[in-house]
């Protein structure tokens, strides 16, 4: 079966400092990332901030070009393909509802705007974005208002039907719920996972919440400085993290069950710095189990325990 | 927000100055009592109606030639109000192009729009303007099509900055993920969600046009006589303002009341859209 | 009840334009316990935080039956004497470090700035006070940070510089509103185990003002869980978690997702629609349009105050039958 997004040692580099007296800076965003999704599956890709997952979204979205490796959709390059074509397989829902709707536009012209862009005509248009608005549970009524007369959660349900209503085959999400509340998260995940089973959707889900990718993704990988240190069915994930990095992750989770108290994820007060990256792994000035050879030796990606780490200690741990 | 009653009733009053100007200048014709070209060497220098002097026929009195300065001031405001519409269109138009090429476009083609606006502000305006005015001698088009291609750097460097805000937002973002064109992005993404600054930038652009036209003209070298411009009627007044000095406070004022205007207007214009944007 | 360090009662905030932040709310931190305030945004947790400091925004009115700080009242001060209990035994550390930290200035100054004009004394000193609480959050290399700006440090790092400038004149209240939420996850734990660990060792009191529910559960001894405004349901950390009655505090558990708790796939539990805004003249319970055990008796009128366990109060016309009916349920 031909997945429905293959990356291949996909690495974005951008170039800091345009000034015209400074030498210009490089900064790897994203490093030699690889990873495939089957049709109608749920990636997670999860991480921290300066870890490379929203650029690598924003590759995905063909809205940067990649800088090396490729990228495939339904088994065609991204690279190459007409905007209209991509539009159609692929399409985003971002992390603030507040900047991603045009706020001059109605609804029903946000929503309308990829069939639009199609050059789908008026009348058609009117009844697919009156469909879409419904199957996001907002009436016809609100499709006339502007974004600002909307609350969070309902904006992000405007940005779910304008990905959906080209019917593409991927959505991206990139942190769709982290600037929501609680309980309104709760609607947007559920719609979403309603969507995915209903459309058969296949997502692209990037979230700094573990809580969340664990309950609604199939395999994740987790990013550190532009690179995937992990990636595993998320259950083997969640049950037994291999790299040192995943367990700190995995343990600053905190659940709502008073008690356990504060856990100590055994981190430094090092903070990584994409502009900076070190020497080696480059998780080793915070790592817990760093040795002598983590400080100048990059371990590559390779196979334990049934998925691929990128520690040279995974098996000890 | 301390005092809006303050701030809207200034832009209150400046919308109502900058109305009647305009329309006064636009009616000139109709409502002024007199040909404003027309002399009368009988009756010259002659106070306003309201003064010791005056008489009831010339509201504001007469000039040094006798003609009749309420008529000459109203259609000096239809040339001040010329000069400073037709000079932000075409400032507007120059500058809001180049820079939001820049800020959308980025890169090389930024760096050429960047250098544009340096070199634009190495230019010694009132020195160019002056030069251009005296090379090809002055009629209203050279004072309009000089300021306008001077005027546009405030266009830019705020058209610019606002694009590069605005493409990185995540609908720009959105835009390209759904296939859009280029032109449907700068012209139906973009550019509704910047004109609202760009129209602050053009009342303030608008009362430099009309105050460097007064300057110019006082000068002897913005709109040529008989034309009555309000910089004209103040160079002419100069010699008289000792004895009369009504001749100069009345265009004086005038200018300095539409000025102000404006900005109160402006002012007002910043306050309604930017309230706008946050509801 | 001799040992609350700090007291509300009666809190009302309303603002110009005629909403009710806060709507009558009492909360009491006892010292050396940290207090939690849980809510979604626009509940009025953070207005209660700034209104106790008196840095409500110009424009919000303030009403109070009493504000009493180590029993003294503080409703009534000044803002000069409520200055000089700023900074000194009430401290206050914000979501985003940037914008309380100066950038003109380096951290050692602006730390050292806190300890001079409250406690007096010499730079010199006051700087070595600065040097020692850094190295106390857990920075390394104190005297190097002294001499930064803050924009040289990471978020995380500077959350701690605001903590250590928080302690400079040794607090007895420390206010945190929502104080990691602009930090990664693995900085979150770190900040949130060192204000624990803080508290035990100078027997800080703290009210923590946050959204996460997961927080709330890890750091309180004691919630308040609040909704437009009011104070729905309060009670000790375990009471509250353990028998969750009010229906909202009840819905907004089950929304969050909690790894090997539901399976992946099934629904989240959720409360539909959203908060309604509160005007003047208000009546009844504000949470009854997204309840789903509303009454007609929920549309108007005062909302009875309940019992449901040792000091565990909460806000609802649902009485016993309520109580043991979700007793039933969770033993099933």
């Amino acid at each position: 079966m031909t997945p429905a997004i293959e990356v291949r040692n996909v690495e974005k580099v951008f170039r800091q400092g345009t000034g015209m007296f400074s030498a210009p800076r490089f900064v790897r965003a994203v490093d030699g990332v690889s990873f495939s999704v089957p049709p109608g599956g749920c990636f997670g890709i999860v991480g921290e901030s300066g870890c490379g997952k929203s650029t690598l979204a924003r590759l995905i979205l063909g809205l940067h070009p990649a800088t090396g490796g490729d990228i495939l959709v339904d088994g065609r390059k991204l690279s190459g393909m007409h905007r209209r074509e991509r539009a159609k397989l692929i399409q985003p829902v971002f992390q603030d509802p507040f900047s991603s709707l045009n706020p001059r536009r109605t609804v029903a012209d946000i929503v309308g705007m990829p069939l639009a862009a199609q050059g789908v005509g008026e009348a058609e248009r009117t009844k697919r974005v009156n469909e879409m608005l419904a199957r996001v549970g907002l009436t016809a009524e609100q499709g006339g208002r502007l974004p600002a007369q909307l609350s969070g959660g309902q904006r992000q349900r405007v940005a779910i039907a304008r990905a959906l209503v080209l019917r593409p085959r991927i959505v991206v999400c990139d942190e769709p719920t982290s600037a929501l509340d609680v309980s309104v998260q709760a609607q947007i995940l559920n719609l979403l996972a309603e969507l995915r089973r209903d459309l058969g959707l296949t997502l692209v889900f990037i979230s700094h919440n573990l809580a969340v990718v664990e309950h609604i993704c199939d395999e994740v990988a987790v990013m550190y400085l532009g690179r995937v240190v992990e990636r595993a069915e998320t259950d083997d994930l969640f049950r037994r993290p291999a790299h040192p990095y995943t367990r700190a992750l995995l343990a600053s989770v905190l659940t709502p069950e008073p008690g356990l108290g504060i856990p100590d994820v055994g981190l430094g007060d090092s903070y990584p710095d994409p502009a900076n990256v070190p020497p080696g792994c480059r998780f080793h000035p915070r790592c817990p189990v760093a040795q002598d050879s983590c400080r100048s030796v990059q371990q590559a990606a390779r196979a334990v325990h049934g998925r691929s780490v990128e520690c040279m200690l995974a098996e000890s741990l | 927000m301390r005092f809006p009653s303050v701030r809207l009733l200034a832009a209150g009053l400046g919308t109502a100055i900058v109305a009647i100007v305009l329309v006064a200048g636009l009616l000139a014709p109709w409502i002024t009592p007199y040909d404003p070209f027309i002399t009368n060497l009988d009756a010259r220098m002659i106070p306003p109606s309201f003064m010791e002097g005056g008489r009831p026929e010339n509201f504001l009195g007469t000039d040094q030639l006798g003609r009749d300065y309420f008529s000459r001031l109203i259609y000096g405001a239809r040339i001040s109000m010329l000069i400073g519409i037709a000079t932000v269109i075409t400032s507007g138009l120059i500058g809001i192009t180049l820079g939001v090429l820049g800020g959308f476009f980025g890169g090389r083609v930024d760096d050429v729009v960047m250098f544009a606006i340096t070199c634009r502000l190495s230019i010694p305006l009132i020195l160019v303007a002056l030069a251009v005015v005296g090379l090809v001698g002055s009629s209203l088009t050279v004072v309009v099509l000089t300021l306008g291609l001077l005027l546009w750097d405030r266009f830019a460097v705020v058209a610019r900055s606002t694009t590069m805000q605005v493409r990185n937002l995540d609908y720009v973002a959105a835009a390209w993920a759904a296939g859009c064109s280029q032109a449907h992005i700068l012209l139906r993404e973009v550019l509704p969600n910047i004109i609202h600054h760009l129209v602050i930038v053009a009342t303030l652009e608008m009362a430099l046009a009309i105050l460097l036209e007064a300057a110019l003209s006082f000068l002897g070298l913005g709109v040529p006589p008989p034309l009555p411009s309000w910089g004209l009627m103040i160079a002419e007044a100069k010699e008289y303002m000792f004895f009369s000095p009504w001749v100069i406070m009345v265009p004086g004022i005038s200018l300095f009341v539409l000025v102000l205007g404006i900005n109160f207007m402006g002012d007002g214009l910043r306050d309604m859209l930017g309230a706008q944007r946050d509801v | 009840m001799s040992a609350a360090l700090l007291e509300v009662e009666g809190l009302r905030v309303g603002f110009g334009n005629g909403t009710q932040a806060v709507r009558g709310i009492s909360l009491s931190v006892a010292r050396g316990e940290t207090h939690c305030l849980v809510g979604e945004s626009g509940c009025g947790k953070s207005v209660t935080s700034l209104a106790v400091m008196n840095l409500l925004a110009r424009g919000a009115v303030r009403t109070a039956e009493g504000i009493r700080f180590e029993g003294r009242e503080i409703a009534g001060l000044s803002e000069r004497e409520m200055g000089k209990l700023r900074g000194d035994a009430m401290a206050m550390i914000f979501q985003e470090p940037m914008t309380s930290l100066n950038p003109a200035y380096t951290v050692g100054s602006q730390m050292a700035e806190v300890y001079v004009r409250h406690r007096g004394g010499s730079k010199a000193a006051a700087l070595d006070r600065a040097a020692h609480l850094l190295g106390r959050v857990g920075i390394t290399a104190p005297g190097m940070r002294l001499a930064q700006y803050p924009h040289q440090l990471s978020g995380g790092l500077r959350q701690r510089v605001m903590i250590a400038m928080a302690l400079m004149c040794d607090p007895k209240l420390l206010i945190a509103d929502e104080p990691t939420t602009a930090l990664d996850v693995t900085v979150q734990a770190q900040i949130l185990r060192l204000l624990q660990e803080l508290q035990h060792e100078l027997g800080l009191a703290i009210l923590l003002i946050t959204h996460d529910l997961g927080i709330v559960a890890r750091m309180a001894h004691r919630v308040s869980v609040m909704y437009a405004g009011r104070v729905v349901e309060s009670g000790p950390a375990a009471e509250l978690f353990g028998r969750p009655t009010h229906p909202y505090t009840h819905g907004l558990l089950a929304c969050v997702p909690v790894p090997g708790k539901i399976a992946r796939g099934e629904p989240l539990g959720s409360i539909p629609g959203t908060v309604p805004k509160i005007g003047p003249g208000y009546s009844g319970c504000a949470f009854r349009e997204r309840c789903s055990q509303a009454m007609p008796a929920c549309g108007a009128g005062d909302v009875p105050g309940r019992e449901a366990g040792p000091e565990h109060r909460y806000e609802c016309h649902l009485g016993a039958d309520w109580t043991a009916r979700l007793a039933a349920e969770a033993a099933a």
